[in-house]
């Protein structure tokens, strides 16, 4: 959304990113384990509450950086936490 | 005898129709489409795949496991459930949107330039909480500016007087307030954090409404690098109210949304909204078919995601406030399954 990357083009940056494919990007049960597996938190209410799991602005950070994108929130967070630009900007 | 299939009409009535008579809806609302915009039609084979989506008495439809796009929505909030943030979350985690949006129920740039810290607030407060992509969004509304809202003579009284050319300058004046208000209010998002911003409705006042919404979204880009912009149109033809305005040399009054999305491109939107309004007096078939076909050679040369506007209203998905599932599951897949866009 934040590079005008075309759905194809995108799917395919981060599945590469991820190490999967494509398709599944979009399969709920490969991506909750993943998600989980990689600290990029659990979206879906029932799930997120699992307080030893990275969620929210702490799973965005994981995601700037897993898939090299400037993430703004987490740039702000960073920047007035005093913990630098954790992100690619 | 051929059987009758349920269907629904543009203001959601359900009405039963044999597969000839979907078929001849569907080819004249290509014939529509053509005859307006003089847009290529559909091919048989798309037309055939279109028949097939609303010829089938199922509730619902939906795209093929792995087709499936990515949904962004205006105005998540108005505070319509619970409090501004938990309303984004709902919709987040309940309603499983990929992009939200925080928005004020002025849902105007102009309003919410009076009160960018409060709502910069929310945005900040809401990134902590949100994992998906959260947009600011509001709308350009140009006629905002004319009195006795705002400052500038009203078009809209001068027009029908003859005086053109103070209609005209009316347009303009507005139009610097416009751009104005719009990077005011991208800039204090973008401090606060958002992920990207919504001109949603887009040209609802006409060409001077559409530059206002290009001449920010240029700013902005070039402020900020890496904000996403997201601009929604208001309706499939640009209206000539003033109608000699012109964005990088095109003039915009009469533009179908393939040039409309160019123009946004060039001015450094990242996904752009083509519109096309329902018509209530015909069928889904006839509406989905037009659409269609106006927005198929935008998402055909399409630089930038496209995100077509499917909701009440628009995009083939009947006008009614409560929108049945079948109508709404039809037009969403007839819209990837035909454009191939990227998100709805």
């Amino acid at each position: 959304m934040t590079r005008g990357m075309r759905l194809k083009e995108a799917k395919a940056y981060v599945a590469g990113k991820l190490g999967v494919s494509t398709g599944d990007l979009s399969d709920p049960v490969v991506m909750g384990d993943l998600r989980s597996e990689l600290g990029l938190a659990r979206v879906v209410t029932p799930e997120a509450t699992y307080p030893r799991e990275a969620n929210a602005i702490e799973a965005k950070f994981r995601i700037a950086r897993l898939l090299d994108l400037p993430i703004n929130c987490v740039n702000r967070f960073a920047e007035r936490a005093g913990l630098g630009r954790p992100s690619s900007s | 005898m051929e059987s009758r299939i349920k269907t629904r009409m543009g203001d959601g009535s359900l009405v039963e129709m044999t597969r000839s008579e979907i078929r001849s809806e569907l080819e004249a609302g290509v014939e529509a489409a053509v005859g307006r915009a003089k847009a290529p039609p559909l091919a048989d084979d798309e037309l055939g795949h279109l028949l097939d989506i609303y010829a089938s008495p199922s509730r619902f439809s939906a795209v093929d496991i792995g087709d499936e796009v990515v949904l962004s929505v205006d105005g998540t909030n108005a505070g319509a459930f619970l409090s501004t943030q938990q309303d984004l979350q709902v919709y987040e985690q309940n309603f499983c949107l990929d992009i939200i949006e925080v928005a004020h129920i002025d849902y105007s740039y102009k309003a919410v330039k009076a009160i960018i810290p409060s709502q910069a607030q929310v945005v900040r407060d809401a990134q902590l909480a949100l994992t998906v992509p959260l947009n600011y969004g509001a709308m350009p509304n140009l006629g905002l500016y004319s009195q006795p809202d705002g400052p500038v003579p009203n078009w809209a009284e001068l027009l029908p007087q003859g005086r053109i050319d103070e209609a005209r300058q009316g347009q303009e004046q507005a139009v610097e307030h416009a751009v104005k208000d719009m990077i005011e209010v991208g800039e204090g998002m973008w401090e606060a954090g958002v992920d990207g911003m919504d001109f949603d409705t887009a040209g609802a006042a006409g060409d001077g409404d559409f530059l206002a919404t290009l001449r920010a979204i240029e700013r902005l880009r070039a402020m900020f690098p890496d904000l996403g912009i997201e601009v929604g149109m208001a309706g499939e033809f640009v209206l000539g109210m003033h109608g000699q305005l012109e964005y990088d040399g095109v003039r915009l009054a009469g533009l179908w949304p393939r040039e409309q999305m160019k123009l946004a491109a060039k001015a450094g939107a990242t996904i752009f909204g083509p519109a096309v309004n329902t018509n209530t007096r015909k069928s889904g078939a006839w509406n989905i078919a037009r659409a269609l076909t106006l927005v198929k050679p935008c998402c055909d040369e399409a630089e930038i995601p496209i995100h077509m506007n499917v909701g009440m209203g628009v995009g083939g998905v009947p006008m009614a406030y409560y929108a049945p599932v079948d109508g709404v599951g039809r037009a969403s897949r007839a819209c990837v399954d035909i454009l191939r866009l990227d998100g709805l």
